[in-house]
């Protein structure tokens, strides 16, 4: 058991894969020689050569669709962009060549790829880098999507993305970064399992990234029974746990950094609506940003964020109630 | 099932082989362009007619562990590749006895034990998955080549240009050929690119490239050659413009209202099937009899398989579920 950064047990993953398959290479922008915008391959380059791992050219698109073609002859490449806004110039590669490969060839060829991509807001990098977009690409089915939350997850969940035989797009909230704890390296997480954080009874918070973090902050703060899931898998997404937790708590929050319209979240609120309608007592709820850009204010990035105190506001709110609350901008009269 | 292999085997060792091949493509996209007119064939089709030659030169010259990254106007490359006519025509209409069991469709092919990898229908899809292929031969010291074969219309959109430029920086050991046909869907290629001579744009990534008649099997394969060798030997990637002409529309039941007038006959003056013929007739491979008997046999094979095809079983609604999610080996 060893105390490190998230970006420390990424290292830690990365490094892990590549001494045990020599199959395992690493290419993006500026991650060799520089050793990563966010020192997530710090060492690297030195320990296995520039053969493994490479810096690429700011072009996205080439070098998502080299891991493509570098996996289906049986490599296993992790790749980085550093924004996953800058997914968006490359999206074709991964949505629609990486996720249909399997399909298109009768199951002969796979497509082991991991694309590593720091998202999600908090730390002023404005409305074009700081986005949490994991809603692009939850409806391709052929792709996984996962999001660590902390250090051991992203250790243990980057281990067993580089493992899985399909293409992983796998998400780092930026600023988790920098985050230290302790981490078990021999602890193996499975891609498509969510994680009981916490057990509680009064309500299950199902929530993802550093919304885990935000949902543990609040429950601190009120005198309640909190269930708090980290789905860690968003595709596919464990429909058990969820529903066995709120079998038992009768309530759900989803706790969800992203705009509130066309989120994932309801995808969850529909699927416990639809199995568990006529034993809940309380109406599922969403807590996500409101629909608009990130902002680049301090003020403004905090407020747009979901907070804890707002977190614990709305968590008292529904137990206490067993009514839906209310948006922050929606009881502050701005939308 | 697939005698794939055997069949590229042939394209490898049997010069009579290329003729015959060729006669098969073309035999098989008239017949698919009437079954689709016939309404027997659902959604698209891209037919390759006057495109053949370079089909034969890029199979003859491959090993079948390189591999092929080709388009949505693939019915040529594949049956060069070894595809069985049976396959591919299956395939495009839906059969379960297609190469992809009938969930790909025209426009996506693939057969692994040849090299063809699944055929993309996005404009530029398979030039930067080429360049991962011969990636992954580099870094395993294997003297395999990838090779990405795409139209004139792709050397517009970004993903050319950002795979070329990674090509070259990293030495890849890929090919790249634009089959300039001409046209870029409906557009002739004057109205949406500023130069005609596509080859020169490999010029801003300094990599190696060369123009040829793309109506020729012989010129094709010396420049593939010189291609080939240089990725296996480790000179790095080669880009080759292989002038061609779209005999078809673009796709489906186009016509291709918009060409200049007596520019399609101009090419078709230099039918590629027509080169091949006169070339083997002056050394003596084939006669106007032999000629008149491989066209007969032809006719009356894609026809027969035709038949069969129609005749197939479609795919059981649980193909669906099949092939989205690769299983653990471990």
């Amino acid at each position: 058991m060893a105390d490190m950064r998230v970006r420390q047990a990424i290292v830690q993953a990365l490094s892990d894969e590549m001494s045990e398959d020599p199959n395992v290479i690493l290419f993006g922008e500026d991650i060799a020689a520089a050793e990563g915008p966010f020192k997530t391959s710090e060492g690297l380059l030195e320990k296995f050569g520039p053969e493994r791992v490479r810096d690429t050219p700011i072009s996205e698109m080439a070098f998502t669709g080299a891991a493509v073609g570098a996996a289906m002859m049986g490599m296993r490449p992790v790749i980085e962009i550093m924004f996953m806004e800058f997914l968006g110039v490359a999206l074709d590669q991964l949505v629609t060549e990486a996720a249909k490969m399997h399909y298109l060839s009768h199951g002969e060829y796979s497509v082991p790829m991991v694309v590593r991509a720091s998202n999600a807001s908090g730390l002023g990098f404005g409305s074009q880098h700081s986005q949490t977009l994991e809603n692009w690409v939850v409806a391709t089915p052929g792709l996984k999507v996962v999001t660590l939350s902390d250090p051991q997850s992203a250790y243990s969940l980057l281990r067993a993305a580089i493992r899985e035989p399909n293409p992983v797009m796998f998400l780092e909230p930026r600023i988790l970064y920098a985050e230290r704890g302790p981490v078990d390296t021999s602890i193996k997480f499975e891609i498509g399992k969510a994680r009981m954080i916490q057990e509680g009874n009064d309500v299950t918070i199902v929530a993802m990234g550093n919304m885990v973090n935000v949902a543990k902050q609040a429950a601190k703060q009120i005198d309640l029974s909190c269930e708090i899931i980290d789905l860690a898998t968003l595709v596919p997404w464990d429909r058990q746990s969820v529903l066995e937790s709120v079998g038992k708590t009768k309530r759900l929050i989803v706790v969800e950094e992203a705009p509130f319209s066309g989120g994932w979240g309801s995808e969850i609120v529909a699927a416990v609506t639809a199995n568990l309608f006529s034993e809940l007592i309380a109406p599922p709820i969403r807590i996500t940003t409101p629909d608009t850009p990130v902002p680049f204010s301090g003020v403004l990035e905090a407020r747009f964020t979901p907070a804890p105190d707002d977190v614990a506001r709305q968590i008292k709110h529904l137990v206490e109630t067993n009514q839906a609350p209310k948006p922050w901008w929606v009881m502050e009269g701005l939308l | 099932m697939n005698n794939s292999i055997s069949r590229r085997e042939a394209i490898r060792t049997d010069e009579l082989a290329w003729y015959e091949r060729m006669l098969e493509i073309r035999e098989f996209e008239n017949q698919v362009n009437a079954l689709f007119a016939s309404g027997s064939i659902r959604g698209t089709t891209h037919l390759c007619n006057g495109q053949e030659a370079l089909d034969i030169a890029i199979s003859s010259l491959l090993r079948s562990d390189d591999v092929v990254a080709a388009t949505y106007r693939s019915h040529g490359i594949a049956l060069a590749m070894g595809l069985t006519p049976h396959s591919v025509l299956a395939e495009i209409m839906g059969k379960a006895t297609g190469c992809a069991g009938g969930v790909g469709g025209s426009m996506h092919l693939c057969d692994k034990s040849v090299g063809l990898l699944p055929t993309s229908a996005i404009i530029g899809g398979g030039m930067p998955i080429a360049a991962g292929a011969a990636l992954s031969f580099q870094i395993r010291k294997e003297d395999r080549v990838a090779l990405a074969l795409f139209g004139d219309g792709s050397t517009n959109i970004g993903s050319f240009h950002e795979s070329m430029n990674l090509a070259s920086i990293w030495k890849l050991p890929v090919i790249y050929i634009c089959d300039n046909n001409v046209y870029g869907e409906y557009s002739r290629i004057n109205i949406t690119t500023p130069i005609e001579d596509l080859h020169i744009r490999a010029e801003s990534y300094a990599m190696p490239h060369e123009q040829v008649d793309g109506m020729n099997v012989y010129t094709l394969r010396e420049a593939l050659e010189r291609a080939i060798s240089r990725a296996r030997s480790g000179g790095g990637p080669t880009f080759i413009e292989a002038k061609t002409y779209r005999f078809a529309g673009h796709s489906r039941a186009d016509q291709a209202p918009y060409r200049p007038a007596g520019e399609l006959e101009s090419w078709k003056s230099r039918d590629p099937i027509l080169v091949l013929e006169n070339q083997f007739k002056e050394s003596g491979k084939l006669t106007d009899d032999s000629i008149t008997a491989k066209k007969a046999e032809t006719e009356k094979r894609i026809a027969e398989i035709v038949q069969e095809v129609q005749n197939d079983p479609e795919p059981l609604v649980g193909d669906i579920f099949k092939n989205i999610w690769a299983e653990s080996k471990s």
